[in-house]
């Protein structure tokens, strides 16, 4: 424990202070870990919420961060996701990308039985028990958890998006400032601000190597992604938790899930958020029962404060072409793809080789852990992140309602997707007719605001 | 299936090629005259044939090479030669069909796409649900390079040994990836210099897209001038997938456990690393040497940020292709059982 942070006290003391702050009840389960460990001195508890793929792969990150790490407690809504990711990472026979060799993560995994949740409010649990969340469940639980951890005291790690309405975006918002002011670490999974040809590209634009940027254009047009069709015996809620993907009150649309990403980047390079945005949209190829309530294409206009636009285009249509990137133009010259800028007339002011460059997955870890470990205060993504998440929601409610919406009406729509109840059996905000369909989005008709 | 056969002395073209039936591959060959040996030695006539991916429109061509010996690796005198390169050891390799051309997507989308996997004449029993095949991957594997005409990319070796396994279903000939001695034999096509076409590097653009003539993506096969056996972008474009696990002192250990076996491999026990010939449009000059090997590696998959991770797309390796053989001896339905549950487990 090098440094201590600003509010006077260290990490280790840190856990224990929040026991105290929080009462008896959570005192007795952070002593317990404690003792059950040789030292009990630096090592950083470390809880995973959400075992899906992405959980999996960033608790692989997290435990390969350098630090001493400790896996001890995981949910996730479906006990089966969690016994199948909990049996991958103790496979002593373990391999991912960074390695050519398999490795043992057994000695950083300690999840007894009794620290395995499942169901709708495991979370608080897995809380309780950490120092550091990691959390990536789907996005429409972001809030509730990003919540709870900052509430309870602890470093953050969550996936993006950050929500997928505008509740869900004040509510993080609000949760960020209070992270703030508790001097938490929170790493949103934008990892285009850990890569290195984004650093350092998107700082040569900010120093106005192009001049002012007028135009920014910005694509996740791709094949689109899993479908996992009704298994018969599933509640209705059961089966939109696992095709969550197709349920804007889960995943937000694609444009929210994914598309965020290059949102994202627009408004970094800008250094601002759109003020409205007017689009197109519509289920042209992808409307068959398994595929919910979203659209597979949006094209959306996005106009900033000065004026200058962000044209957005994203697709999950097979076929079709596919580009995953982000170009920008200014008064001298452009930015064609990351790490490349060219002058009006095609010099190369930057021709940026990524090739040996640290995986950025790794990186944001890697960063967050070590901070957590030395007791400093350096990441507050958060407020960002809820951004770029609104950007996108902004982008959705043009498409979905085809009208120009203002990002001030959209920030404060009252419209919540989120259901009444979490519970196997209650049901979910949008249901199917009696032919199994859902309702969709018409634009000219829908109210998004 | 339609097959049509023509030979092909040495570079020339198909002028007054006769269109010949499957399996003929006797040398009543037309009158041409060869072009001046490039390197050294006489180029043997080397017979083309174009086949069809049967109930498709999608052709692909492969070039008959004749059996032989040749010395693999490189002199430790060759410039930027790499120490796994060595010793040089002489190896005989027995005749097979090779890919004219890289594997392209047109090819591998009737794999991929189950859609575009109609059922062949004549068999009924086609069942293209019962072929595992790439699952979407998670990005464009293209990276917006091309599909058309382009080198099928980004594809594990997994994944390209399957399409082999596809399209010996679906034909009943058996293909596979060529063993590394197989390809670097294809590559010198008789030549002993650091390039099949000498040892200058200023002929390298005519031969090859590499990272400083590319504009930094992969071309059409076949844009470029082939070795002197007719193979096209055997240097350059994109590297090639080959069946052996790499081992640095590959050499040394076949030279001393594998010495009379025809057509050595070094079997893969493990994933990575494998072996990868050819250089491509991201790797420099040096990389574009008959003798160079590139190592696999999980680090391929980095940008994936799920586990598990796919079996069948690397999300950084757009640089990764495959062509494919034909062994001209076809091996037993039992060899070939054994060999697909070797290189792909069951």
């Amino acid at each position: 424990m090098k440094n201590q942070n600003n509010s006077g006290i260290n990490r280790r003391d840190f856990v224990k202070t929040s026991g105290l702050v929080a009462g008896s009840m959570m005192l007795a389960p952070n002593l317990v870990s404690a003792k059950a460990h040789i030292d009990g001195s630096d090592e950083i508890k470390v809880g995973l919420i959400g075992c899906g793929g992405r959980g999996t792969g960033a608790i692989v990150q997290a435990l390969g961060s350098g630090q001493n790490v400790k896996l001890v407690a995981m949910c996730d809504a479906f006990r089966d996701n969690l016994d199948k990711c909990y049996k991958r990472i103790t496979d002593p026979n373990f391999s991912d990308w960074s390695s050519d060799e398999t490795k043992d993560l057994n000695p950083m995994i300690d999840v007894p039985e009794e620290h395995k949740f499942d169901g709708f409010d495991g979370y608080k649990k897995v809380i309780e028990l950490s120092d550091v969340v990691v959390i990536a469940t789907p996005p429409g639980f972001r809030p509730q958890h990003f919540e709870e951890a900052i509430k309870q005291n602890k470093h953050v790690f969550m996936e993006k998006p950050v929500a997928v309405d505008a509740p869900g975006v004040r509510k993080v918002l609000e949760v960020a400032k209070e992270a703030k002011k508790k001097k938490l670490n929170v790493v949103v999974g934008l990892q285009r601000h850990y890569q290195k040809v984004y650093q350092e590209w998107v700082d040569m634009l900010h120093n106005g190597v192009i001049g002012d940027i007028v135009l920014s254009r910005v694509y996740w047009n791709s094949a689109g992604v899993w479908v996992r069709p009704r298994q018969e015996g599933q509640t209705e809620m059961e089966y939109q938790m696992r095709n969550w993907y197709y349920f804007n009150w889960l995943c937000g649309d694609h444009i929210t899930e994914q598309h965020i990403h290059n949102l994202d980047v627009g408004n970094w390079v800008k250094q601002a958020h759109p003020v409205r945005a007017n689009g197109i949209g519509g289920r042209e190829v992808r409307n068959g029962k398994d595929h919910g309530e979203i659209f597979d294409h949006h094209f959306v206009e996005f106009e900033y404060a000065d004026g200058s636009i962000m044209s957005s285009q994203c697709r999950h249509i097979k076929g079709c072409m596919n580009r995953v990137s982000e170009a920008f133009h200014g008064t001298n010259g452009s930015a064609p793809k990351p790490g490349v800028i060219l002058t009006k007339s095609g010099y190369k002011l930057m021709d940026y080789n990524s090739k040996n460059d640290p995986n950025p997955y790794q990186v944001e870890h890697d960063l967050l852990f070590a901070a957590v470990a030395n007791g400093e205060y350096k990441f507050a993504d958060a407020e960002n992140g809820a951004k770029a998440t609104m950007t996108s929601i902004l982008g959705r409610m043009a498409t979905y309602s085809g009208q120009v919406v203002e990002w001030e009406d959209a920030i404060n729509s009252n419209i919540s997707l989120a259901p009444e109840k979490y519970a196997w059996d209650a049901n979910p905000p949008v249901l199917p007719d009696a032919n199994g369909y859902y309702a969709i989005p018409v634009p000219g008709i829908t109210k998004v605001v | 299936m339609n097959k049509i056969i023509f030979f092909l002395p040495a570079l020339l073209l198909m002028a007054g090629c006769a269109a010949l039936q499957k399996g003929n591959t006797s040398a009543d060959t037309p009158d041409a005259s060869p072009p001046a040996p490039p390197a050294e030695a006489a180029t043997p006539e080397i017979s083309v044939i174009t086949e069809t991916i049967p109930a498709s429109e999608v052709h692909f061509k492969m070039a008959l090479l004749p059996g032989g010996t040749f010395l693999m690796g490189s002199p430790e005198s060759e410039t930027d030669r790499e120490t796994d390169e060595g010793p040089q050891m002489e190896v005989q390799v027995e005749p097979f069909y090779m890919g004219l051309h890289e594997v392209t997507f047109d090819e591998f989308n009737v794999f991929r796409e189950k859609e575009l996997d109609k059922a062949p004449e004549g068999r009924p029993d086609w069942n293209a649900d019962a072929f595992a095949r790439p699952s979407p991957p998670y990005e464009d594997p293209t990276f917006g390079m091309g599909k058309e005409g382009f080198p099928a990319v980004s594809m594990t070796q997994f994944s390209a040994l399957q399409y082999c396994k596809w399209l010996s279903d679906k034909t009943g000939d058996f293909y596979r990836l060529p063993t590394e001695a197989e390809w670097e034999y294809a590559c010198r096509a008789g030549s002993t210099t650091a390039h099949y076409f000498g040892d200058d590097t200023k002929m390298l653009d005519d031969h090859a897209w590499h990272y400083d003539n590319s504009s930094e993506k992969y071309h059409k096969v076949g844009s470029k001038n082939p070795n002197p056996w007719g193979l096209f972008d055997m240097l350059g474009n994109v590297s090639e997938w080959t069946l052996d696990q790499y081992q640095e002192d590959a050499y040394a250990k076949i030279a001393a456990e594998m010495a009379t076996e025809i057509n050595p491999w070094i079997k893969p026990t493990r994933l990575h690393p494998r072996t990868v010939r050819g250089g491509s449009w991201d790797d420099a000059r040096e990389d574009h040497r008959c003798a160079s090997r590139i190592r696999s590696s999980s680090r391929w998959k980095e940008r994936d940020p799920q586990i598990p991770k796919s079996f069948w797309w690397n999300t950084d390796s757009p640089f990764v292709g495959f062509r494919i053989v034909k062994p001209a001896k076809q091996p037993s339905a039992a060899e070939r059982e054994a060999f697909w549950l070797l290189v792909l487990g069951d």
